[in-house]
């Protein structure tokens, strides 16, 4: 089954009386990377959230384009790597079958260690893992879910750049042909990975017109095209803090 | 390692001086060869008394563990338990073990039950409370998590909450190891025919000091000896959390 886009409508969020945004329209295509970026405390995690159902927006609306259900249909991959101390990387892969009872598919979660490379640290706790292994885990944890829409928020913020560059293509590669929104600070991250960059800015925060990235993620850093988008995305998100 | 050793020798030697060069009557403070004579020469009775008491104690933790965990569980997975079981919680702190004591003896009688009753009292608020607060602040990013793989409440106590309070479990458990010789002597202080306890009040009244610093002695030592070993095994088994 193809995986569905996502339509958001005229959404709206208040906090403690605070406009965060008003009236925010964006269409996630079908099976692509669309990114959304934009200045600290802007309401990036709040949007992701509403669309995670983790939180009530004040008005507006959140819907499938194949007009069925979100629910159950969509995987969250956080800024931490949310991983349970006490499992194994393996255990945390197949966290969700054990919160909802039921069977553990251990050879499809080996399967998965082994694509993002851990595959001999399945018995190894977090602690004994590095930043970068931990990403990795939490990367298998979501694909372990198998959802047609996956949504990231700046899962890879916290790794260095060698190891922070690999991940992302690991991700552009095992989550090609979801419906994926990404979060991130990180103009190139953006220009890597995206199918479509979205700038959040202002208060209320109000949506650029999004840039369409030509050719297939993970693009190589030195690219024509992602140097001169990357550019360009600068350049909006400092005339915005301007 | 060496540090404990050094404190109760300095210990020892400020009481021996005590009793050697200052006029305290022994019957006040016997001195630590008196002591350690009186500790040689009721061993039997001395060892038969331990039993009794460190059986209580035993008893008590796994009763009061056991019940405080359940009550902790009970509480937080339901508001109708949390409603009702609440103020029995703090009910059981509000009244102060000691004005119970004379009635526990006189409901369950002077043998072993009124006593594992009290250390179970003793106990019960520690381990429920810490419990408790664990079960309450689970990670808040976790369950969110759980929240968008669609998992079902128990299991999300179970696999997640759980675990997560095992620490704090930890910190109520070693709390409640430290203080469950305190209601184990007090139930026996008020009525037995055994125990460290018994023997003390005994001792007492028989004006044999030195037997009664011999118990004493033993029970501090029982006492280290189970919180040092309770902590040992708490922190192999959570070998996992930074702080356990």
């Amino acid at each position: 089954m193809p995986p569905p886009g996502i339509e958001i409508s005229n959404l709206s969020l208040r906090y403690a009386g605070a406009s965060i945004f008003e009236d925010l329209n964006l269409t996630l295509v079908a099976g692509k990377f669309s990114v959304l970026l934009g200045p600290s405390g802007v309401g990036k995690t709040s949007l992701l959230r509403i669309i995670a159902g983790l939180e009530a927006p004040a008005d507006g609306y959140v819907r499938a384009t194949d007009s069925k259900p979100l629910g159950g249909r969509i995987a969250y991959m956080a800024q931490q790597d949310l991983l349970l101390p006490w499992a194994s990387a393996l255990n945390n892969v197949m966290l969700g079958a054990a919160l909802r009872g039921s069977a553990r598919d251990t050879d499809r979660a080996m399967v998965l260690l082994q694509r993002v490379g851990l595959h001999g640290r399945a018995q190894a706790l977090p602690a004994q893992l590095s930043g970068g292994e931990r990403q990795r885990v939490a990367l298998a944890r979501t694909l372990y879910e198998d959802r047609p829409v996956v949504l990231m928020d700046e899962p890879f913020s916290a790794l260095d750049a060698i190891t922070r560059a690999r991940i992302q293509n690991l991700a552009a590669e095992l989550l090609a042909g979801r419906t994926v929104l990404l979060i991130t600070h990180d103009p190139m991250e953006a220009c890597r990975l995206g199918h479509s960059l979205a700038v959040l800015a202002g208060s209320p925060a109000r949506l650029g017109i999004p840039i369409i990235v030509p050719g297939a993620p993970p693009r190589t850093p030195d690219d024509d095209e992602v140097l001169h988008i990357q550019g360009e995305l600068l350049r909006r998100l400092a005339g915005l803090s301007a | 390692m060496i540090r404990p050793f050094v404190t109760l020798g300095v210990f020892i030697a400020v009481w021996w001086a005590l009793t050697a060069f200052t006029a305290i009557p022994a019957f006040m403070l016997p001195s630590p060869q008196a002591v350690g004579a009186a500790l040689w020469a009721q061993r039997d009775y001395l060892a038969a008394n331990t039993l009794v008491t460190l059986t209580e104690i035993i008893l008590g933790l796994v009763a009061g563990t056991l019940l405080g965990g359940v009550a902790a569980l009970g509480i937080a997975a339901s508001p109708v338990l949390q409603r009702w079981l609440m103020p029995i919680l703090v009910l059981s702190q509000a009244i102060p073990v000691f004005a119970l004591a004379p009635l526990l003896v006189l409901w369950l009688g002077f043998g072993i039950g009124s006593k594992v009753a009290m250390a179970v009292l003793v106990i019960f608020f520690p381990v429920t409370a810490n419990f408790l607060d664990g079960l309450r602040r689970t990670e808040p990013g976790w369950l969110d998590l759980a929240r968008t793989m669609n998992a079902s409440p128990i299991l999300v106590l179970l696999h997640l909450r759980l675990p997560a309070a095992l620490p704090a479990f930890a910190s109520g458990l070693r709390v409640a190891t430290a203080i469950a010789p305190i209601g184990a002597i007090l139930g026996e202080w008020v009525g037995a025919s055994s125990g460290l306890g018994y023997v003390m009040i005994n001792a007492n009244a028989r004006i044999e000091t030195d037997l009664m610093f011999a118990a004493l002695a033993i029970l501090a030592a029982m006492a280290i000896t189970l919180y040092v070993a309770m902590d040992h095994a708490l922190r192999r088994l959570l070998r996992w959390a930074p702080e356990a």
